[in-house]
């Protein structure tokens, strides 16, 4: 009999935990993020209903901040794949003129948050999944794999709903929703490892190349569209780089690499010192600003 | 290398269980220099004086740094030199028990934490006997903070022997006993010379070597249909995650609780086509015919699993409110979730000393052994036989709360399986559902149906109109949805048994294949209904059946 690998396990894992949704729950939808952990869990979604497309659509809230390159992989990635790819962006944040740049922690509140909140509550969409994983942060690692939120999407740490072996219990009064987190257990490595392993295609945002950039605040910025508003003092400049997760390019910290294959890219994240999550200008804040976040409806 | 370690620390409270893990990620050089310097940070306003607290590691909740406690289950990944590990770090408290048995169904491994200067406690008893409930076979009871007994020799063997008899009690294989202290880190990831005396291990070093044996999933080839894949007229795929066994294309396999059998024409494997697929995988499989599979069967081969109605489980109670006999719960069990009714409580287990206790009800994080009779048969067996098939939930109908898990240990009311089409001619068949009894259980004060006709009938023959609790005209027409069949009946004899779409409104009482009445007067109402059965999702059923059938005109439901 054949021993599955690590990955093995993981991906069946995933692959049962999807079909699980797809099978007992009234609205699913998968948020895509367009970003590594995104693009695996697309890939898992693929294989765990082949020949049939998944059979729900995928759901991208744009802050209307993200890199260009990305918005490009994501049209195009949904037409190679032929599955339903939905946006939708919060049009009253846009009209008051919300950006990185005046509006802080405002700014992911009502871009990210808010904007999630409204597209689940538009479709009514029952379950969520998302790529969240363990291994990513201190709160995450305490969620379960189905986590339940209240009709206005608050996640209630201290009375999360016990998960036995693999028997999810799926079951929502009206109003309330799940988000779904099929690869908790995997370890960056680990997606790293897969991407190379199932060959999937990422944004090339992740292979190092030459780019316009700033330091600031010790993170390098690069500097994508017109609308980056440089300090005084500051000059684009051209340096080899690559981002370690991707997000709205003004709160996206890259770092210097010349890594641009995949075996490269595997090698830095083994031996980094840094976890990944020092990238996500956001988040170094005060020990909790996760929780908080997610106790008020972030993914 | 060594195959990935899935483990658990659990104990009672404040006996260190985040320290030790935390001493372990940190001594092992396992953090990045952003959490190191995050600890850094976090232990200056903690508990220890500006040393460092190696549990914030892992009390990742506001309210749990706040009180200085664990409530939920955190989940860890590292990997060593030799091994890769995925730690489930639980909570001490009993309140939050059920936490801890959460951590527990995911676990190979237990590490139960002793506070030397405590001994044994209740607790420790209690998570070793969910441990070991849930189906955990190697344990490692770490006698920790040893800093506060001196090192003592003496007090080691004295705990040592506790733990004897309590591996003894609850029959525990692969058992170690290492001294230890988390938070000076002695024979957490190195020997300590402050034990000469203690002649094993490190703790790490001793998981980096165990060995697990493979887990006895069972005899045979079963899987569970998760879904049923049709994207087109042309594809029919039942999908699931292989539980034992393999399968190869051309085998003859059989679908549970029908009984039908088929061959396979085509497996893929996550997603990808192949010849045989293995225990773990996830897999589409394509039969050569059409047979029942619908969420909730399964498919297997020489596996000897049968539905059963009535299990005997061994229960941990994880409800606010206290279980009482003779309510009605959903099942999950497989990929099945079915209405069943707790029976009886047959006896609760003292958690202290292991002792039988009858009772009446049980509250929150009680273990019973408990008799659970299902609405209808569903494959199951014994946790012990066949892993997956004999772990199940509770859940509550009106809270939606898991209320209870656990183990099956004993089945009965074993279902007949065979040939499920009671109605056949040519290469058409319909199920007989319309000659199933309902009935009211007045021990369990709920309703159940089963079908004790066995036969098949063709046409010719002669069939049993009327039963114990259903009575039909003399001639009527079944109409069975789900297999796409019509059966005439004439003066009780069938005249034609026939595809739906051969069929034409005859004027005659029409029942449904359970033998409700179905409201349709005429043939274009006749053909509204099946029409809006088509398109009726999942979700629109039981509106469809509010509108268009009627379960007592031909039916009633008796007392037994």
């Amino acid at each position: 009999m054949a021993d599955l690998s690590h990955l093995d396990q993981l991906e069946a894992e995933a692959i049962y935990i999807i079909r699980e949704v797809a099978a007992e729950c009234e609205r699913p939808v998968m948020l895509y993020s367009i970003g590594k952990d995104s693009s695996v869990m697309l890939h898992l979604a693929m294989k765990a209903f082949y020949p049939e497309k998944p059979p729900f659509p995928f759901l991208h809230v744009n802050t209307t901040w993200k890199f260009k390159e990305m918005i490009e992989f994501r049209d195009k990635t949904a037409q190679r794949l032929g599955i339903e790819m939905l946006e939708y962006i919060n049009e009253d944040g846009v009209k008051q003129g919300i950006n990185p740049f005046d509006h802080g922690a405002a700014y992911t509140d009502i871009m990210k948050t808010q904007a999630l909140k409204q597209a689940l509550d538009k479709y009514g969409f029952t379950a969520a999944f998302g790529g969240g994983r363990r291994d990513e942060e201190k709160s995450r690692a305490k969620e379960r794999i189905f986590s339940f939120r209240s009709a206005s999407h608050a996640w209630d740490p201290k009375n999360q709903r016990p998960e036995m072996w693999k028997l999810y219990n799926t079951r929502i009064n009206k109003g309330e929703s799940i988000r779904v987190f099929p690869i908790s257990n995997w370890t960056e490595k680990d997606i790293w490892q897969y991407i190379r392993r199932e060959n999937i295609d990422i944004v090339p945002l992740y292979f190092a190349a030459e780019r316009p950039v700033v330091e600031r605040d010790g993170n390098i910025i690069m500097v994508d569209d017109e609308r980056f508003r440089l300090r005084e003092g500051e000059v684009p400049q051209m340096k080899s780089v690559r981002f370690r997760t991707l997000g709205c390019y003004p709160l996206t910290g890259g770092i210097e690499s010349t890594a641009n294959t995949l075996d490269e890219i595997i090698a830095e994240t083994l031996s980094s010192v840094e976890s990944e999550r020092t990238s996500r200008v956001i988040d170094n804040e005060a020990a909790g600003s996760m929780e908080r976040r997610k106790r008020e409806g972030y993914f | 290398m060594k195959g990935l370690l899935k483990f658990i620390t659990c104990g009672s409270v404040d006996d260190g269980k985040s320290t030790l893990i935390g001493h372990i990620l940190y001594d092992s050089k396992l953090l990045y220099t952003d959490q190191e310097q995050a600890l850094r940070l976090d232990s200056r306003v903690g508990s220890r004086n500006g040393e460092i607290d190696y549990s914030l590691l892992l009390d990742g909740l506001m309210a749990e740094r706040e009180q200085g406690i664990t409530i939920d289950v955190a989940y860890r990944y590292f990997t060593t030199d030799k091994r890769s590990f995925i730690v489930a770090d639980t909570p001490g408290h009993e309140e939050y028990t059920r936490n801890m048995a959460v951590g527990a169904s995911f676990a190979e491994l237990a590490v139960i934490l002793v506070d030397a200067s405590q001994g044994v406690l209740v607790q420790t008893r209690r998570h070793a006997r969910i441990c070991s409930l849930m189906g955990i076979r190697y344990f490692v009871f770490a006698v920790n903070k040893m800093d506060l007994v001196n090192f003592s020799e003496e007090r080691f063997e004295e705990i040592s022997r506790q733990i004897a008899e309590l591996t003894e009690e609850l029959s525990l294989s692969n058992t170690t006993v290492i001294p230890l202290s988390a938070t000076d880190g002695d024979n957490v990831t190195k020997l300590s010379q402050r034990t000469p005396w203690y002649k094993g291990t490190s703790l790490l070093e001793y998981l980096e070597e165990v060995e697990i044996s493979p887990e006895n999933a069972g005899k045979g080839f079963y899987m569970p249909v998760q879904r049923v894949s049709r994207p087109d007229r042309t594809f029919r795929g039942s999908q699931g995650q292989i539980e034992a066994g393999s399968v190869s294309v051309g085998d003859e396999v059989r679908v549970l609780p029908s009984g039908e059998t088929a061959s396979v024409k085509t497996i893929l494997a996550a997603g990808k086509e192949t010849e045989t697929a293995f225990a773990g995988q996830p897999v589409t499989i394509v039969l050569d015919r059409e047979v029942d599979v619908s969420r909730g069967c399964v498919i297997e081969k020489d596996s000897g699993l049968a539905p059963y109605r009535e299990l005997s489980v061994s229960l941990l109670w994880m409800d606010d409110a206290p279980l009482s006999p003779g309510k009605e719960y959903l099942i999950k069990l497989g990929t099945k979730q079915i209405p069943g009714v707790l029976t009886k409580i047959c006896y609760a287990v003292d958690i202290n000393t292991g002792k039988h206790i009858p009772a009446e009800s049980l509250s929150k994080n009680g273990i019973a052994l408990c008799e659970i009779v299902l609405s209808e048969a569903i494959t199951a067996d014994t946790f012990a036989l066949h892993r997956t098939m004999g772990e199940l939930i509770l859940i509550d109908r009106v809270s939606h709360a898991t209320s209870a898990c656990g183990v099956v240990q004993a089945l009965s009311g074993q279902a007949r399986t065979g040939n499920a089409a009671s109605f056949v001619y040519g290469g058409v068949s319909a199920r007989g559902d319309v000659f199933e009894e309902f009935f009211y259980d007045t021990e369990t004060l709920s309703v159940f149906r089963y079908q004790p006709v066995t036969s098949t009938y063709t046409v010719g023959d002669t069939i049993p109109v009327k039963g114990e609790s259903y009575s039909y005209p003399d001639s009527f027409d079944v109409i069975v949805l789900r297999d796409r069949a019509a059966v005439k009946v004439r003066d009780r004899v069938v005249e034609a048994v026939l595809p739906l779409e051969e069929y034409e409104f005859t004027g005659l009482p029409l029942v449904n294949g359970r033998g409700f009445e179905i409201f349709a007067d005429s043939p274009e109402t006749f053909r509204r209904f099946l029409t809006e059965y088509e398109d009726a999702g999942d979700h629109e059923r039981p509106e469809f059946f509010r509108k268009w059938v009627r379960f007592d005109t031909y039916r009633k439901v008796v007392i037994r």
